[in-house]
């Protein structure tokens, strides 16, 4: 799985850091950075979580 | 207790209800799910009114919040243009305002809210409340229409938003505030301040301490008459008060109405029926108050909790930190926790001076909430702490 992120979208309100701070950041510049692109399985469950509550709609998973 | 439902009706097809429906999909629930929906409109979001599309940046088809196409992969009916004008808890039945009636099972309410509006000011052309698209694209056009003068009612977030965007399209913008100090309730009064300067820096008329009178004019609006005598010229007026639970069509179900549907802590009204996003009152346990919360993040999340609740008797209390952002110029405002006027403040980080900051809310050796100007990543680490029920004094050590 790959995380994707719509930078356009994204407003960097930290929904998803919340949810999951080893793998989104929003650092003090407000911009958001993705820490691991590619999650393993175990973290998916999560990631789901953050597509869902990201209040711009701008997460998704590419599966490659 | 009694089984999951065979079929469940959502009434309110907006934030709260579009994520219960596709919550109980996520849980696999393979039974009918209705979405009624007074709207013509499939579901959209709200806070792009006041933002991107009343600025002109968006067109409104940006703020769909689904397609029929995903309605249709999903399974769910919509049946939007039609509002249910009644509940028969005992015949579970709804009654729609065609007259028709239609059965239910489980049934989630999620008819939201919608503006207070200023008595004596229906038919004066140019007075705007701010709820929906159409809304929205109404006052669109008479911004466009480029008026001279804009008042706008109300420094609550909506009005805050409004008076933004309309600066932002060069338009003049006086802003008429009843308190003293603007948010005043929901900040405090030194946080409520420093809102209330970030207009005036950006050249808003802000008049506090001073109630509306009346608003006037003949046929179209022309000036607003302030509680001690003054009077503003005004082309566009923009009434931003507040707004009222949408619960009429419940009056005589026997459901418990007191300012919203009264929910237990997960969000049950009733045997098999449920209630979220602005319309809903729930004891939050995580802060041993009952609360009804106006804030999108609430809406999406409770909607979805409400749907669980109803599949699954053992889906426990519903505790969520509110949390919502606002923005405003270029300044992105959040909030998070529950905040009162008297609750002791202190900046954690940044500057106030450069509305860069971050400050903590504390009540009964508590952190009780977080505000962040251009911090979201505070906001949220400290919201994280608000969750943990942390003391104030471990959030004032906390350094992040
Ligand atoms: C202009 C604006 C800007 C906002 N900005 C922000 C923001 O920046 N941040 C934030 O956190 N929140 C914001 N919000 C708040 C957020 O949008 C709301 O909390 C959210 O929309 C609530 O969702 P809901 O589904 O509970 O109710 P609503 O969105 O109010 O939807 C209720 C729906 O039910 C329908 N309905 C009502 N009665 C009936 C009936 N009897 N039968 C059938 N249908 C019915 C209504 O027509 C409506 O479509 C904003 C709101 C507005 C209006
Ligand atoms: S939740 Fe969405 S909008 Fe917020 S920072 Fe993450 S990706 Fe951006």
């Amino acid at each position: 799985m790959r995380i994707v992120v719509d930078f356009d979208l994204c407003e960097s309100n930290a929904v998803c850091m919340q949810i999951a701070p080893d793998i989104f950041e929003v650092r003090d510049d407000d911009f958001l950075y993705i820490l691991n692109e590619t999650p393993g399985e175990a973290d998916r469950a999560r990631v789901e979580e953050c597509v869902q509550r990201c209040p711009k709609q701008a997460i998704s998973i590419a599966e490659d | 207790m009694t089984q999951a439902p065979r079929a469940v009706t959502i009434v309110g097809a907006s934030l709260a209800g579009l994520n219960a429906a596709e919550a109980l999909r996520r849980e696999g629930f393979d039974g009918p799910v209705t979405l009624i929906g007074a709207e013509t409109h499939l579901p959209y979001d709200r806070p792009p009114l006041s933002k991107q599309v009343l600025a002109g940046d968006w067109e409104p088809e940006r703020a769909a919040l689904t397609d029929p196409e995903e309605i249709e992969e999903d399974g769910i009916e919509a049946r939007l243009g039609v509002r249910a004008t009644a509940l028969d808890l005992d015949a579970r039945e709804l009654t729609l305002h065609t007259g028709e009636t239609v059965e239910f099972d489980g049934l989630v309410i999620a008819t939201g809210a919608r503006c207070r509006t200023m008595p004596g000011t229906e038919g004066i052309g140019g007075v705007h409340v701010l709820r929906s698209l159409d809304d929205c694209l109404a006052l669109r056009a008479d911004f466009e229409a480029m008026p001279q003068r804009v008042v706008v009612v109300g420094a609550g977030f909506i009005g805050a938003e409004v008076a933004a965007t309309a600066r932002g399209r060069g338009l003049d913008v006086t802003m008429v505030e009843a308190l003293p100090t603007p948010l005043s309730r929901v900040l405090g009064d030194e946080m409520g301040e420093v809102c209330a300067e970030v207009h005036r820096d950006h050249g808003v008329d802000l008049r506090t301490a001073v109630g509306v009178e009346r608003i006037s004019g003949d046929g179209r609006v022309e000036r607003v008459t302030l509680s001690d005598g003054s009077t503003i010229d005004a082309d566009v007026v923009v009434v931003g008060i507040g707004v009222i639970p949408n619960t009429e069509w419940l009056d005589g179900s026997g459901l418990e109405v007191d300012d919203g549907v009264v929910c237990d802590a997960s969000c049950l009204a009733a045997d098999r029926v449920t209630a979220a996003g602005d319309v809903a009152r729930w004891p939050n346990e995580l802060f041993g108050e009952t609360m009804r919360v106006e804030h999108w993040d609430n809406a999406a999340q409770q909607g979805a909790h409400a749907a669980r609740r109803l599949l699954d008797a053992a889906v426990g209390p519903f505790t969520p930190v509110p949390w919502f952002w606002s923005d405003q110029y270029d300044r992105k405002i959040q909030l998070a926790g529950r905040v009162r006027g008297d609750d002791e403040v202190r900046v954690v980080t940044g500057s106030v001076d450069e509305r860069r900051f971050a400050a903590i809310y504390g009540r009964a050796g508590r952190i009780v909430g977080v505000l962040g100007f251009n911090r979201p990543r505070h906001v949220m680490r400290y919201r994280a702490l608000i969750e943990q029920g942390a003391s104030f004094d471990e959030a004032l050590a906390a350094e992040f």
